[in-house]
């Protein structure tokens, strides 16, 4: 009855906190919604031009952005929310796709950098020096090395979720490397006690000791991931995607800027999503005392 | 006594470590009986826990051998003739506490359900009947030292080696635990080897002591304990037993070098 009673008693506590934790986060939004438009307010009617003027193109009402959610970019098209709704969809299959990939690649890059010392000081200095080159150099190359090898249904959508993957992987493989080296020295005497092999180490000490480490890697690559498949989409020409239409809204910013700022919005919201749902996914995989728990 | 077989068996064993140029230990020959129980006692440095590790091939010595159950250190390790409890409890906050002890049977690849009901068994044997599903961290120290315990002697190894397993915890709970290690001691009728830096708890559970004097390590005397068993509360308030505390204490303030001709005989008889 006692472990019962503190068992609920624990939830209730969680829930409050869940509410607490979500009151914090509206009222931020709020601030920063007011700040918006007060600092429109005082730089339009001062007429300070330092750094910038201020005006409904440089910083559109966050009314007006919003408004423009409901009504249609193009005449006789749906509103722009159902338009990127669609592109975020389509987006967000890259973004899966390349996290996926990258959580795959860099894991198993992890293990094997860990397992071998020569392969960590001859590879390590060229994993670092991959993720200098800008990402925009990269994606036309993986374009056009990739894209003629896919099959029908991959065809564009898939080069995107591997340059994506090149962003992802990185993290990943770093934070993995240094969450396997993680595990307790006296848990591996422990397991060398019981004649374990390495392949049982491995996923019984070494694995579980860098889950904490691997999903913080995962924070970092879930936004990296949204990042890398908007960018992606550049080079690519893709038109179905968040990326696409950033580039089409930047060219008719100066008409309707608040257009491209619904669209930053909306990817900005996909990343988060993203974050959120490897939080939700590191609370139910990975075992540790509350106290660590942030 | 020579009809024992004896568990552990060290002869000339020296463990020098080449950063520093350290000898931890030097010259070392111990003959441990089936059913002993040792302690290792010394100060800090005198290569104790170093000479457990050796023993449970954990690390390898410079010079001398060390055999186990007849066998070399080595493939007593591979056969898994040993379990060990080190003073921290390492226990894993991944697995629960059944979890924790069933895995060096998982190890051995026993199936589930006979790993299930070993677990149980172990559990009650260290009193810790309905904790199972807790996690580590639910527990307190002494606690998780017995699932430590558990988890060691989970797979009934002949041996069971153990560094300074309950210098972490306070008093109360030592003594204790002391009691507790005694009582499953005597149902699994195994050997076991304890380094401890405490001389009362060492007197209390051993059948022998054997002081080590640091730089390098060496054994500087062995002390039979002729306490009887069962030992109980009691046994920590008898003459005798002053008597071996202060026996064991001189020993660690001499190095072994300036005992009593008499003393000397003493101890030879014995080992």
């Amino acid at each position: 009855m006692a472990t019962i009673a503190a068992a609920g008693s624990r939830g209730r506590r969680l829930s409050f906190d869940a509410a607490q934790r979500a009151a914090t986060v509206l009222l931020v939004l709020v601030a920063l919604v007011g700040l918006w438009e007060l600092y429109r307010l005082v730089w339009s009617s001062a007429g300070w031009t330092w750094p910038f003027a201020v005006n409904s193109t440089t910083m559109p009402h966050v009314w007006t952005i919003l408004k423009a959610f409901g009504e249609p970019a193009q005449v006789n098209q749906p509103s722009l929310a159902t338009i990127l709704f669609h592109k975020t969809l389509f987006t967000a299959k890259e973004a899966v796709v390349g996290f996926a990939i990258g959580a795959v690649v860099g894991f198993a890059i992890g293990v094997g950098l860990a397992h071998s010392r020569l392969a960590q000081r001859g590879l390590l200095p060229y994993i670092v020096a991959s993720q200098t080159i800008p990402i925009l150099a990269i994606a036309p190359m993986v374009v056009v090395w990739v894209n003629p090898k896919l099959p029908a249904g991959l065809q564009g959508w898939g080069s995107v979720a591997v340059i994506a993957a090149y962003l992802t992987f990185f993290p990943v493989a770093i934070n993995t490397l240094r969450g396997l080296q993680s595990a307790d020295p006296r848990a591996l005497e422990l397991m060398r006690s019981y004649a374990g092999s390495p392949w049982s180490v491995l996923w019984k000490v070494r694995v579980p000791a860098s889950l904490p480490y691997v999903f913080s890697a995962f924070r970092i690559a879930a936004t990296a991931s949204v990042v890398g498949a908007i960018i992606g989409e550049l080079p690519s020409g893709l038109q179905s995607g968040l990326g696409g239409a950033i580039l089409n809204f930047n060219q008719y910013y100066s008409i309707e800027p608040q257009e491209l700022w619904a669209t930053n919005i909306v990817a900005a919201a996909l990343g988060i999503v993203f974050f959120c749902v490897v939080v939700g996914a590191e609370r139910l995989v990975v075992r540790r005392p509350p106290e660590v728990v942030e | 006594m020579s009809s024992v077989e004896a568990v552990v068996q060290v002869s000339g064993l020296t463990k020098t470590f080449p950063r520093g140029n350290v000898t931890a230990l030097q010259d070392i020959d111990l003959r441990i009986d089936a059913g002993e129980f040792i302690s290792l006692i010394g100060p800090s440095g005198c290569g104790k826990s170093t000479l457990l590790r050796v023993i449970g091939d954990l690390i390898e010595p410079t010079a001398g051998t060390v055999s186990v159950n007849g066998k070399p250190a080595q493939k007593a390790r591979a056969d898994r003739d040993y379990g060990i409890v080190f003073q921290e409890a390492v226990l894993f906050d991944w697995r629960t506490v059944a979890k924790n002890i069933g895995l060096p049977l998982e190890m051995l690849g026993w199936d589930r359900k006979r790993r299930q009901a070993r677990v149980q068994e172990m559990l009650e044997l260290v009193e810790l009947g309905g904790f199972g599903d807790h996690h580590p961290w639910q527990l307190s120290g002494g606690m998780q030292q017995r699932v430590a315990i558990a988890r060691a002697l989970a797979f009934e190894p002949a041996l069971l080696l153990m560094d300074e397993p309950f210098g972490a915890l306070d008093e109360m709970t030592r003594e204790r635990l002391n009691l507790e290690l005694l009582s499953i001691w005597q149902q699994l009728r195994s050997t076991v080897v304890f380094v401890t830096h405490s001389i009362s708890e060492a007197v209390f559970l051993s059948s022998r002591v054997v002081v080590m004097s640091p730089r390098p390590g060496r054994i500087s005397g062995i002390v039979p304990i002729d306490l009887p068993y069962p030992r109980t509360v009691d046994t920590r308030e008898e003459p005798r037993f002053f008597e071996l505390v202060t026996q064991v204490r001189e020993l660690l303030r001499h190095g072994g070098e300036q005992l009593l001709p008499e003393e000397e005989a003493a101890l030879g008889e014995r080992s």
